[in-house]
């Protein structure tokens, strides 16, 4: 595999977001788009307003964040008491009955990862406004990882679903989905739509201008 | 040899023939620039077939069933998304059934919709932008994440009753395999070529 180590912008060159196929950009004006020639899709060098996008997607996922943490997830109602139970109490409850693994787990995917969802992406995004030449590499393999882990959050969404499913008719208890589940669904829906629209490519963008 | 630029940094690379097996990673960053799958479309056609099949005894038979002293209850894969619906948390009974239930069977319904195509050399409308969307959806496929919230749950409710798994449970699991495997038998590189170059 020989390798330009030049980058397809510099080479007035651009590469399909959906086919991956490399063409010449053409030269447009104004409001003028480009199509790419095998899938059609419209042509993009880096994903359009990736930096904004971002960060509001990032911002909004945060504020999201708080409900989702504090508010009850679930309500269970069992001879005239009711409970209601956060993310963080349920964990809690894991640990006294003593399935610490799953109370890991349980705390991993909805407390932890979106939280460390937010510091990768708000330390990529400033990395590359402050034009950061520093690890590139690893950069990339964080913003990979944000890609790959984020799904697993919506893990606690799905507890509920199959809690109130067993627990449907009421002859032990009754499970009813409590406010939280619509911030957390929410919260995490929006983590991974802004992990999408991160450009990686800006990481390498500041390194190539560096090194003119 | 043809040239592509990397996904993820940009880089241009010149690609050789590909062997049958093989990948192509980025030399800068480190991304798999593509995946060369030996007999992309038999196997995927494959796969996918019995996927569906699994497919329809995952969403048909008993899922799990709750037993307490005499009583047990029954219930569906879909009997979570409707107590959902019925206390009015839509969104959410809505969230589930896409990324559940909606959205792997479009995925093998895309596949094969590309690749039957594919394999009798034949040209069917539509093609490129159901591979596009077979493309864009594979994040939001998450069998694999129910099934480790089903462990959950059971742990959850092991003190209260016991849990019996029914015959659907193991065809789901079964599944979250076979669609894996169906997936990475997609040569997507191939298939752009093929879909681009017919037209
Ligand atoms: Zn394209
Ligand atoms: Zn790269």
């Amino acid at each position: 595999m020989k390798v330009a180590l030049i980058s397809a912008r510099k080479a007035g060159m651009v590469s399909c977001h959906d086919c991956h196929l490399l063409s010449r950009m053409p030269k447009i004006s104004g409001q003028q788009v480009a199509h790419c020639p095998r899938c059609g899709v419209v042509l993009h060098q880096r994903k359009p307003n990736s930096i904004m996008r971002t960060w509001a997607l990032v911002i909004t996922a945060m504020i999201f964040y708080v409900p989702a943490n504090v508010l009850p997830m679930t309500v269970t109602s069992a001879l005239g008491t009711t409970q209601a139970d956060t993310i963080m109490s349920g964990v809690i409850y894991f640990i006294h009955s003593g399935s610490w693994e799953i109370a890991l787990v349980v705390f991993v995917a909805s407390i932890f990862i979106p939280f460390l969802k937010f510091i990768i992406i708000i330390y990529l995004l400033l990395s590359v406004q402050f034009k950061s030449i520093k690890r590139p590499r690893d950069r990339t393999i964080l913003y990979r990882i944000t890609g790959a882990v984020g799904r697993w959050s919506m893990v606690d969404i799905f507890v509920v679903t199959i809690l109130i499913a067993l627990v449907q008719l009421g002859f032990l208890a009754n499970i009813a989905a409590g406010p939280a589940a619509i911030y957390f669904a929410t919260m995490v829906v929006i983590t991974m739509v802004a992990a999408e629209s991160f450009d990686p490519r800006l990481i390498w963008d500041v390194v190539d201008e560096k090194h003119e | 040899m043809h040239q592509i630029a990397c996904h993820e940094c940009d880089l241009i690379h010149d690609i050789p023939p590909m062997p049958t097996r093989g990948a192509a990673c980025c030399v800068r960053c480190g991304a798999v620039l593509l995946r060369a799958q030996a007999n992309s479309i038999d196997r995927t056609i494959a796969w996918t077939t019995a996927g569906l099949v699994l497919y329809v005894v995952a969403v048909t038979f008993p899922f799990l069933a709750m037993r307490s002293g005499s009583i047990i209850q029954e219930t569906a894969l879909l009997t979570g998304i409707q107590q959902l619906y019925s206390q009015g948390i839509y969104m959410l009974a809505f969230l589930v059934l896409l990324t559940c239930i909606l959205i792997p069977l479009g995925q093998m319904l895309g596949l094969l919709y590309i690749f039957i195509p594919l394999k009798l050399n034949v040209r069917v409308k539509f093609a490129i932008p159901v591979f596009r969307l077979f493309q864009h959806f594979k994040p939001w496929s998450m069998m694999e994440i129910y099934m480790l919230g089903i462990l959950i749950a059971m742990v959850k409710l092991g003190k209260m009753a016991t849990i019996v798994p029914g015959l659907a449970v193991i065809a789901f699991g079964l599944l979250i395999f076979v669609l894996n495997f169906a997936i990475t038998a997609v040569d997507s590189h191939m298939v752009w070529e093929r879909l681009g170059g017919e037209s």
